[in-house]
């Protein structure tokens, strides 16, 4: 499985290549990769059917427990098997639907990155590994929904589906972090091996709190849902393939697979159908009010994947075979209809709802994939679809908490579905009409047959997929009891009257539909929705950091380091306060009687330096100063036995007051520049800011430590390096290397002065 | 004077940081001399003081004899004494340069000048 994803990943990045070199034909190798994949998944179904799990794992970065390690078990070859063999379909159709575009290596190249990434996620049994293809399948969609990068809605929808997505992605992650906590495991496998004794744990809530948060955003449930209908952006096969079949169906897969771990928690068995339950209500009535086909298909995926959500919630042996039957038979009949309606578009030039009429006589071989699907999203028999219907009233009536939510919920949806699914197939195709929708370009092989196949995989899937969808409901629900079939027959019973009862409601809608169609939706109708605070909230982020930016980084230098002072005091001040670091001066008053007139007189000379400094108004006299304050610092290093340092800081005040004197005539003259206003506030600031270094000073002095380099040097600079001034021994020996940088430094200061000396301002005045 | 010299030392880095934020080049220059040596005179008293004792070891001796000075603030202050002075010449030679360049004395003006 390993070597299948590595091969997927490399040809994937091989697709813009295998474009350059062979055209339009480069859709052959890349529909032979899916078609492998299948073929290997395929050649593993007795194996999972026997109960066996095929294992494999790489060690990749064992500290930290992040393995690639891959399990198939039932559920997992299911989603695999839908992947790929999906994947085969919608290759050949992008061949149909994408024509002729520059473009369109890069096309396969997300298309099929996508792919490997899916069935990543459906393979892994590690919950890095896991998390690693779920942002990797965030980012492909994102890429794909802003294929067509010229138009500004594709870049927005891409935009807003990575944001929700990828951060329902990072929620996904701390909850897969806090439950590998709280269960001492990081594999799925593992976990249900180790008797999931997690439900004491206090992780345990807000590990399912943030799992739950990334499945809802990851399959649209609400109110995260607005970025699918958005998503329509995208190329109708990437719709198709993403947005109906396989990616937003990876938050019901990972829900099912944590189901074992969580269902048991009211929380779950709330949540779930609650928001399932809403957001398949909301999807089925949103639904009828579009007109443009997506629209349509987006609002009623929408709706079907809160139908799927509510059966995990409800957790039942009937809920879970209900839930695997509705996705598969739902991702066939839908994955069928986006590419159906990709094909109209294609043909037609328009996806709107009252202008596609009649085209049943001159697209037969799409109108019979259309009817097909049709057929299994209304549930009639004997399609898929009429299965998954069956078992989710099955699973509604035999549960009696939440009977009439549950039953409730299907009825709305399910009635909606076949009111939509007539107008999906009857209106379009079949019904007798005057004015005919024109024709641009007949319907190739490429754009009728995938649908066609896939239309007849819903309406004949119930037999072959029947083992399967068992074996994977035992991976969800061990203890489930199976008899080898779905629905046991039982007559003429209330699950069927209620079918029924479903159509003829369906019936009577879709008589209604046209009416509804007159003032199809805008985002406008919604100026609270979801939707319209995402973009509010995107909008005000960005004007207020650009505004916060502004006013932080003003480009006044002056006010980056007012900003930098304060912060440094603020924190020199909080930390003081947190520990409590109180002085005691009173006990070092003594220091004072030992005091010698000649460090009293040093210490009168420079403050008073310091205040004629403040106060002069000649560039002279400043200089002059300023050399008083440099040599009465080398009288205290001297005071303090540091002869060497005395030295230097001699040498250096006197160079620096010539290069001033030097300089002073082309240096500027001093003016009163007024700033009166924040001249108190610099004040503030400066004296702040000196008085936390004296506290922090005299803190450092009550509690001086000593250092055992001293003793070292002391020791080791005549023995080893047989010098007799220790700060010289240091500098040209102990840390020779230092010194070398420093003279680089210094020279280094030095070309620069020169350049900047022999730089000449050009003409204009400016340098 | 251990006492005082903390409270030297703050004046010091007062005057260095209104000077800084002053809007005058030629203050500005003053602020960043004043605040190199206010640093350093704090990394030499950090150290530690000790009266009168160098850090040098005597003719009669092969270690060194208690007490004496600690000699690690000391080469530390050499070198960051050696790279102020790079740093200040650098400063002053740029401020020249922007003076000569924008015709004036007045840091605003030079963000309004880009």
């Amino acid at each position: 499985m390993v070597y299948l994803l590595l091969t997927g990943f490399l040809v994937a990045f091989a697709a813009p290549l295998l474009h350059h070199w062979l055209g339009r034909r480069v859709f052959v190798p890349l529909t032979l990769l899916p078609l492998i994949f299948s073929a290997y998944f395929i050649w593993q179904v007795p194996g999972v059917l026997a109960g066996e799990t095929v294992t494999q794992s790489i060690s990749w970065v064992p500290s930290l427990g992040v393995q690639l390690q891959f399990r198939l078990d039932g559920l997992s070859l299911l989603f695999a098997l839908l992947v790929s063999v999906f994947g085969v379909l919608i290759m050949l159709y992008s061949r149909g639907y994408m024509g002729e575009t520059p473009l369109l290596g890069r096309f396969y190249m997300y298309l099929t990155l996508f792919m490997v990434a899916m069935l990543g996620i459906v393979i892994s049994d590690n919950f890095f590994c896991l998390f690693l293809f779920w942002e990797l399948t965030s980012i492909t969609s994102y890429l794909l929904i802003g294929f067509h990068q010229h138009k500004s809605e594709s870049r927005t929808a891409a935009w807003q589906a990575l944001l929700v997505t990828g951060a329902g992605g990072l929620a996904l992650f701390a909850g897969l972090l806090l439950l590998g906590q709280a269960s001492g495991e990081i594999t799925f496998s593992g976990m249900m091996q180790s008797g999931m004794d997690i439900r004491g744990s206090s992780l345990y809530l807000p590990a399912m709190v943030l799992v739950m948060l990334g499945c809802f955003t990851k399959s649209a449930q609400f109110p995260f849902h607005f970025w699918l209908p958005n998503a329509m952006a995208a190329p109708t096969p990437v719709s198709a393939y993403l947005h109906s079949a396989t990616m937003v169906k990876a938050g019901i897969y990972l829900l099912a697979r944590l189901s074992p771990v969580f269902n048991s928690a009211e929380i779950w068995q709330f949540t779930l159908p609650l928001v399932g339950g809403i957001t398949a209500v909301m999807g089925a009535a949103l639904a009828l009010k579009h007109t443009d086909l997506k629209a349509v298909l987006a609002y009623t995926t929408i709706s079907a994947l809160g139908l799927l959500v509510m059966l995990l919630g409800i957790g039942t042996d009937e809920a879970t075979k209900a839930a695997l039957v509705f996705l598969v038979a739902h991702a066939l009949y839908k994955g069928t209809l986006f590419m159906v309606a990709g094909t109209l578009d294609h043909c037609t030039g328009t996806r709107q709802l009252p202008l596609l009429k009649g085209l049943g006589r001159r697209l037969p071989w799409v109108g019979a994939a259309a009817t097909l699907a049709a057929y299994s999203m209304a549930g009639v028999y004997p399609s898929l679809g009429f299965v998954g219907k069956e078992l989710l009233y099955e699973s509604a009536l035999h549960n009696n908490g939440t009977l009439g939510l549950v039953l409730g919920v299907a009825l709305l949806a399910g009635m909606v579905f076949v009111a939509i699914a007539l107008v999906l197939s009857f209106r379009i195709f079949w019904r007798k009409s005057s004015h005919p929708i024109a024709l641009q370009h007949a319907a190739s092989p490429y754009l009728f047959l995938p649908p066609l196949l896939l239309g007849l995989a819903s309406l004949a899937g119930v037999s072959a997929t029947t083992p399967l969808l068992l074996q994977a409901s035992l991976s969800i629900a061990p203890e489930l009891h199976t008899s080898g079939k779905l629905v046991e027959s039982q007559g003429f019973s209330l699950v069927v009257q209620l079918s029924a009862l479903t159509t003829l409601l369906g019936l009577i809608l879709y008589l209604f539909t046209p009416r509804l169609h007159l003032r199809p939706f805008t985002t406008q109708d919604f100026p609270f929705g979801p939707d319209s605070l995402y973009h509010l909230l995107f909008s005000n982020f960005l004007s207020g950091s650009k505004r916060f930016i502004h006013t932080l980084q003003d480009g006044y230098l002056r006010h980056y380091l007012v900003y930098l002072l304060l912060f440094f005091c603020g924190l020199s001040c909080y930390v003081l306060w947190r520990d409590a670091l109180v002085l005691h001066l009173g006990d070092r008053f003594y220091m004072l009687q030992s005091l010698r007139l000649y460090e009293v007189v040093l210490f009168i000379l420079v403050v008073s330096a310091l205040l004629l400094l403040l106060n002069t108004r000649s560039r002279l006299t400043s200089i002059v100063v300023m050399g008083l304050v440099g040599y009465s610092a080398a009288l205290f290093y001297i005071l303090f036995g540091a002869p060497d340092v005395a030295a230097t800081q001699l040498l250096i005040e006197t160079l620096t007051v010539v290069i001033f004197v030097l300089l002073l005539h082309k240096l500027p003259a001093f003016s009163y520049l007024s700033h009166q206003v924040f001249k108190l506030w610099y004040v503030f600031v400066a004296v702040l800011f000196g008085s936390v270094m004296t506290y922090v000073l005299l803190l450092v002095q009550e509690n001086a430590v000593s250092s055992d380099l001293k003793d070292f040097y002391g020791e080791a600079s005549y023995l080893q390096a047989h010098g007799r001034n220790m700060v010289n021994v240091i500098l040209v020996d102990f840390r020779g290397l230092d010194t070398l940088g420093e003279i680089t430094v210094l020279a280094v200061a030095a070309v620069g002065v020169y350049a900047l000396l022999r730089l000449k301002p050009q003409k204009g005045g400016k340098p | 004077m251990e006492l005082l010299l903390p409270f030297l030392i703050g004046i010091l880095f007062s005057v260095s940081i209104y000077f800084i934020l002053h809007r005058h080049l030629f203050k500005l220059i003053m602020g960043l001399i004043l605040f190199g040596l206010a640093t350093n005179i704090f990394l030499f008293v950090v150290g530690g003081l000790t009266n009168g004792d160098v850090a040098i070891i005597k003719k009669t001796h092969e270690v060194a004899v208690v007490p004496y000075a600690d000699p690690v603030p000391q080469a530390l202050l050499l070198t960051a004494i050696v790279i102020g002075f790079g740093l200040q010449a650098f400063a002053i030679v740029l401020i020249r340069k922007v003076y000569q360049s924008f015709k004036s004395n007045n840091l605003d003006d030079l963000h309004k000048a880009e």
